[in-house]
């Protein structure tokens, strides 16, 4: 039985604002306990919200990043919520006139398993509303009570909502980590998953293909890509054998233990999702113009999908490496300082080799920067070196002043001790031979004092070249250069 | 439009009010006076008036994303019923 996957996201995105999206309390992670709880956050009787402007901008800056429609009018609601960490009794969010509406997004697929090939897909965007964040439940302080800290409460929130529009784990992780890097790039969000500011809710049901769509389970709160992806396929899995068996699927709300790496369903409520959403008479509508919308556009910088096709269209780099350059914002902004210092000297080296100098630029970024940033913990915004001291090692690649293998001693004292290329290269004496006559006068030598292996090679032991390549490395000190070399020696050693 | 002892039940559940039987049948007929006002109100044309969210025609004042407010913990916590570590505490919250 050839069984069909549904799956829809909800993501809470925390707005990376100072202050609560209806009062003046600060937002910063990690206060001691109720600091940043005013009294709007906790309620007190009397207090009335008013709008943060900064959490309107984000949520329009996202929907044009998304390309959708910015709503010219919407509404707070409502919602009923019945939990201490909300001690208005209510969270105030957006119903049926949400600020961002449909619009979509395109992600790239690379497939779990097999040897699929990685894909793209879009996936629509249902809508996006501004909604409070509650507060936290702290369990275990005295026996029978719970603590509460109010400090995340009234935090803004985007919730951005999917269509149904995935049908794997990798879709699904390849959508949230495609979301995840758009409202870091568009810089709304900090995306840190680990202190909450991104967290993922997964629709997911199952169908016998052709038939109406199944019943779903909401698994909540994940707050790591690999932990979606095991969740959603051992949900599958669970709901996939649960029909199977005769059995039926119930909605309900689910939770994941990365322990066991299964899901199990919270005890449900009744009436739990008859929230009575009605328009908060505290909160006017929120009217957005035109001219607030055009302000908002003319600050967002330039997208990740422009720039992969910048990065493909004008430089010919592979999708491959366009995806893994525009990553982050800051990696697409390391690469385009670096390149743009690199082809710049006039009159440069590596002038009217656009295409290669980036082929460089990005290989060295995607490798050796990437590696060694991961080997130290780091990322782009730690990064030890800056464009300008990678170019000045570009430079010297690309007009043959060093090596590939010269080029990353340099590398490791510039990651280790700063500095700039040339610099380094004179005093490790890294300099290569390029120069033909010494290349050939070395050559020579070998073949002189080596008559018996060259005799060898000549009568058909083509092994031996490497052989030769390696005694000629040594006696330039590994200073010559590498394809020079090899065709010196191969022109001579033919006889 | 009138409502059913039951339908009260239920709003006052979800609402989260105790009510007795005395309370349940006065506000039934308080409830069903107002859905019959509603029901009145039916009547009117509204096809042309788009529908308005709050009762004043103004829209939304908005709020510089700077932060005003201070550290009042202690005050706010002097009249809570308990506290401890900073925290409030509340009767145990099952999920």
């Amino acid at each position: 039985m050839k069984w069909e996957i549904v799956i829809g996201l909800e993501v809470h995105a925390q707005l990376s604002t100072q202050t609560k999206i209806f009062s003046g309390a600060s937002t910063a992670f990690g206060a001691e306990p109720n600091t940043q709880a005013d009294a709007v956050s906790i309620a007190l009787p009397g207090v009335l919200p008013v709008l943060n402007k900064g959490a309107v901008e984000r949520a329009i800056q996202f929907g044009l990043a998304v390309g959708a429609h910015i709503a010219p009018r919407s509404v707070f609601a409502r919602k009923n919520y019945f939990y201490p960490d909300l001690p208005k009794g209510y969270q105030i969010s957006q119903f049926d006139l949400p600020v961002v509406g449909m619009g979509a997004m395109t992600i790239q697929v690379e497939p779990l398993s097999g040897n699929a090939k990685p894909y793209e897909k879009v996936v629509r965007i249902t809508r996006a509303h501004l909604e409070e964040d509650a507060g936290k439940s702290v369990h275990g302080a005295t026996q029978g009570m719970t603590g509460i800290d109010l400090n995340r409460a009234g935090t803004p929130l985007l919730e951005i909502v999917s269509e149904p529009d995935m049908s794997s784990a990798a879709e699904a992780v390849a959508y949230a980590k495609t979301l995840h890097s758009l409202v870091r790039w568009i810089g709304i969000c900090d995306g840190n998953m680990q202190e909450g500011s991104f967290r993922c809710d997964v629709n997911v049901s199952v169908r016998r293909a052709g038939e109406p769509l199944g019943t779903r389970r909401e698994i909540k709160n994940l707050n790591s890509f690999k932990f979606m992806q095991q969740a959603i396929d051992y949900e599958v899995q669970w709901q996939i054998d649960t029909l199977e068996n005769g059995g039926k699927i119930q909605q309900a709300t689910i939770l994941f233990d990365p322990e066991t790496g299964e899901t199990h369903a919270m005890r449900s409520k009744e009436d739990a999702h008859d929230y009575r959403y009605f328009p908060d008479p505290d909160l006017l509508p929120l009217d957005i113009s035109p001219e607030f919308i055009e302000q908002m556009r003319a600050k967002l910088p330039e997208l990740p999908e422009a720039r992969r096709t910048r990065y493909t269209e004008n430089y010919a780099l592979s999708a491959y490496d366009a995806n893994a350059l525009t990553a982050t914002r800051e990696m697409a902004d390391f690469f385009d300082a670096c390149l743009a210092a690199t082809l710049s000297p006039s009159p440069s080296p590596a002038g009217g080799r656009g295409e290669q100098v980036a082929k460089m630029c990005a290989n060295w970024l995607i490798g050796e920067v990437s590696a060694q940033l991961n080997r130290d913990g780091l990322d782009m915004t730690t990064c030890p070196i800056t464009p300008t001291q990678l170019s000045g090692m570009l430079v010297r690649i690309a007009d043959n002043t060093i090596s590939n293998s010269g080029a990353k001693d340099v590398f490791r004292v510039l990651w280790a001790e700063g500095g700039d290329a040339d610099a380094i290269i004179e005093a490790k004496g890294l300099k290569q031979v390029s120069d033909s006559g010494a290349i050939e006068a070395l050559v020579d030598e070998i073949i002189t004092a080596n008559a018996e292996k060259v005799a060898e090679y000549r009568s058909g032991k083509d092994k031996l070249f490497g052989f030769f390549v390696g005694l000629a490395m040594k006696a330039s000190k590994g200073k010559a250069n590498p394809a020079q070399l090899n065709e010196i020696l191969k022109a001579k050693l033919a006889g | 439009m009138s409502l059913t002892t039951e339908d009260v039940r239920k709003v006052a559940r979800l609402a989260r009010l105790a009510m007795n039987e005395a309370e349940i049948d006065a506000a039934r007929s308080q409830l069903s006076g107002i859905f019959e006002l509603i029901a009145e109100m039916q009547a009117v044309d509204t096809r042309n008036i788009a529908p308005m969210s709050h009762a004043q025609d103004v829209s939304q004042r908005l709020r510089a994303d700077v932060v005003t407010a201070q550290n009042e913990r202690e005050a706010f916590q002097a009249i809570a019923p308990q506290v401890e570590a900073g925290l409030y505490l509340v009767p145990q919250v099952i999920e």
